[in-house]
């Protein structure tokens, strides 16, 4: 390339230019809010986009302009894959200056970031990970788990099968963090409750798509109940499989979410039993939630792992009005202790608390899915047919093994 | 209950014969690819979302236009193959003198795309599509219930892989198509347009992978990552078999279909691994694959 002096000069009058549209020292701090989640893969509709907009919604919710502070959110793509969300995580903290990241899916990423947070010092809210591990073996003191995990699933839907009659399980558990995770919990439950676990099949993740073959494992093995222990298009296949194949056993789906049950349609659905913490449709103030989320974003009603990140930005929100924004920006684990500090109250949730595992505490609700005659419409898929109290739901704090817990 | 090395015998077959049924789309999908590779001399990466794009255009068909199953499994692989078309005609015949490279970067490059658009559009959760009415139900075998739509899963596809290994070995066309791969300056001369018939066998290459897609969408979940689950395995099934050979790759798709479903009765974490094992066995042993001839 020719260096004329023409483009030289031009060169040289840009940069005052440049410099000139640098923003005036700001009046106002910018906190800023990174989330992290599966934007384009299998747990896109699980987390996803709709994540990013439950965020938007919390801070034009909570009127951050009227506090003193403006908000930035900003939204990255960790594809479930543990070394890419620890680089972003990296990055945002390290260079793009962003105080907390929220994050939906992938356990597997979810323990690499709160690895991340730590050595950073930084703030990490998860909502969207099943692991219990993130308030057990690897708390650390700049992470908060919400929404839910693996033992509030295992209780709620192990238990409840195991008391209706289903004491002999097969399990089909993705191969990585979270199943791995999902069927020992549940395991740990049925045996309790006096079931019997017959044996599991292990499916390589992600990329199975037929399952027929570990269905047909499960359906010799004898067991009644055939433990789903994966999320996604796994269980969706699995769904559909079982009934193309005619399994007779029980299809116990440990984590399903409203838009599994969305795309599969109430006709393969129904009656199926699953546990989440969150229903659009469940009262007033999830009704009102979730309009205004349909405002922001219509065509998807929310599922718990897309309105848990409305919960905790709220609560973050509310911590930064406590220390302020500079104190927020500065120490994550200060800030994480701000947190636990307070109760939580919002549309999504109702009240609650964080305990000193870095754990938040609600009630978790068993629901069934409704037969397609009982549905009044597109969303309107769960009876409630049970709920486990707040300080019931989750792991004893004790049994964790987390260092942070005094004895 | 008799039992072969530790399980069940009716476990086994069962699993045997489900491994025959995966093995039918492994064959469908190797022989667009060993066509296209045989005769264009393109390795088509984007052959898993012209799959994808197939299942998408049932899906399509029956939404928007109220057409069935069985309209769309002769409907379907005509409309995707005129894409063919278009992406041969506006793309792929530009690299046809270079190397393989760009051929493999260019494809990999449109599956990214198709893929990334239907995404956009139809989130990746999967869309439904019903079993049609006349293959529901199942047949109880004894030792497996087999669901009837299955079993014409394996029919078709080898009705399918046959009558085209027919065209391309024993009929003229076909003659003249595998001329014209081996010298084509001299083909032309005869008076056969080499180009045309070019197209039209991506075309038809392309049409194999949107009826394979369309075999699919009843039974397995019609989402944009469809078609990146099948294709690697599906090119270590080419390469087995001996890439640009047709028979090799029906009898490889067939057969791999099997050893993945014995894998997953005894190991079931290696079954996504064990088709690269064996890849790697032939390739040590047989450069060429089972069936292919040394270039």
């Amino acid at each position: 390339m020719q260096l004329s002096r023409r483009a030289l000069l031009g060169t040289a009058a840009a940069i005052p230019a440049l410099a000139a549209t640098r923003p005036a020292r700001a009046q106002r701090p910018v906190l800023k809010i990174g989330v992290l989640t599966d934007l384009s893969g299998p747990y896109q509709d699980i987390v996803g986009p709709l994540t990013v907009d439950a965020v938007k919604l919390a801070v034009a919710d909570f009127g951050v302009s009227a506090k003193g502070f403006d908000v930035e959110v900003v939204a990255a793509d960790h594809q479930n894959k543990p070394d890419i969300g620890s680089n972003i995580a990296r990055q945002w903290y390290d260079r793009d200056g962003v105080d907390v990241i929220m994050e939906g899916g992938s356990s597997a990423v979810a323990l690499a970031v709160a690895g991340v947070a730590k050595d950073k010092n930084k703030a990490y809210i998860n909502s969207g990970a099943a692991t219990s591990d993130l308030t057990g073996a690897q708390c650390n003191a700049c992470t908060l788990h919400w929404t839910y995990d693996t033992y509030m699933l295992a209780k709620s839907t192990g238990a409840a099968m195991v008391k209706a009659g289903g004491d002999s399980w097969f399990f089909i558990t993705a191969d990585y963090a979270f199943g791995h995770a999902l069927s020992r919990d549940v395991g740990n439950f049925v045996t309790k409750a006096g079931g019997k676990l017959l044996g599991g099949v292990r499916t390589p993740f992600p990329g199975t798509t037929d399952f027929s073959s570990y269905l047909l494992q499960a359906q010799s093995s004898g067991a009644k109940v055939i433990g789903l222990a994966n999320a996604g298009s796994d269980t969706a296949n699995c769904i559909k499989q079982a009934k193309e194949f005619g399994i007779t056993a029980s299809l116990a789906g440990l984590l399903v979410f409203l838009s599994d049950i969305h795309s599969l349609g109430l006709d393969v659905c129904q009656g199926l039993v699953l546990t989440e913490s969150f229903y659009w449709n469940h009262n007033d103030r999830t009704r009102a939630f979730s309009d205004r989320l349909w405002k922001l974003a219509p065509g998807r009603r929310p599922g718990m792992a897309q309105a848990g990140p409305y919960s905790s930005a709220i609560h973050y929100l509310k911590g930064a009005v406590e220390m302020g924004p500079a104190a927020i920006k500065k120490d994550g684990a200060a800030t994480i202790a701000q947190l636990k500090k307070m109760p939580t109250d919002d549309d999504v949730f109702g009240p609650g608390v964080i305990r000193q595992d870095g754990r938040k505490l609600h009630p978790s609700f068993l629901f069934q899915v409704k037969k397609p005659s009982e549905s009044k419409g597109a969303w309107d898929y769960y009876n409630l047919i049970g709920t486990t109290p707040a300080d019931e739901a989750f792991r004893p704090m004790a049994e964790g093994g987390c260092s942070l817990v005094k004895a | 209950m008799m039992m072969i090395l530790g399980i069940p015998a009716p476990l086994l077959f069962g699993q045997l014969l489900l491994g025959l049924i995966n093995g039918a789309f492994y064959a469908l999908l190797s022989l667009g690819l060993a066509i296209i590779f045989g005769m264009l001399n393109i390795v088509n990466f984007a052959h898993g979302a012209l799959f994808m794009l197939g299942a998408f255009t049932a899906w399509g068909l029956l939404n928007y236009l109220g057409i069935g199953y069985w309209a769309a499994l002769v409907l379907a692989p005509l409309l995707v193959g005129v894409f063919g078309v278009v992406l041969e005609r506006l793309f792929i015949s530009r690299l046809y003198k270079l190397d393989h490279l760009y051929g493999l970067l260019l494809t990999f490059g449109l599956a990214l795309i198709l893929e990334g658009l239907v995404r956009n559009f139809y989130g990746s959760s999967g869309l439904p599509y019903a079993i049609p009415s006349q293959l529901q139900g199942a047949q109880n075998l004894g030792f497996m219930i087999l669901p009837n739509y299955r079993a014409w899963v394996v029919v078709a596809a080898v009705i399918v892989c046959l009558a085209t290994w027919l065209i391309i070995e024993k009929t003229s066309i076909g003659a003249k198509l595998r001329a014209a791969t081996e010298n084509a300056p001299l083909v032309q001369s005869f008076g056969i347009n080499v180009p045309r018939m070019i197209t039209l066998t991506y075309a038809a290459g392309v049409a194999l992978a949107a009826f394979a897609g369309v075999l699919a969408a009843p039974i397995y979940s019609v989402n944009p990552n469809m078609g990146t689950n099948f294709i690697i395995t599906v090119f270590a099934v080419v390469v087995i078999g001996g890439m640009g050979s047709i028979l090799g790759s029906i009898v490889t798709g067939f057969g791999l279909g099997i050893v993945e479903g014995l894998t997953r009765v005894f190991y079931p974490e290696g079954s996504a691994t064990v088709v690269f094992v064996v890849m790697v066995i032939v390739l040590l042993a047989r450069p060429a694959g089972l069936f292919g001839r040394a270039h």
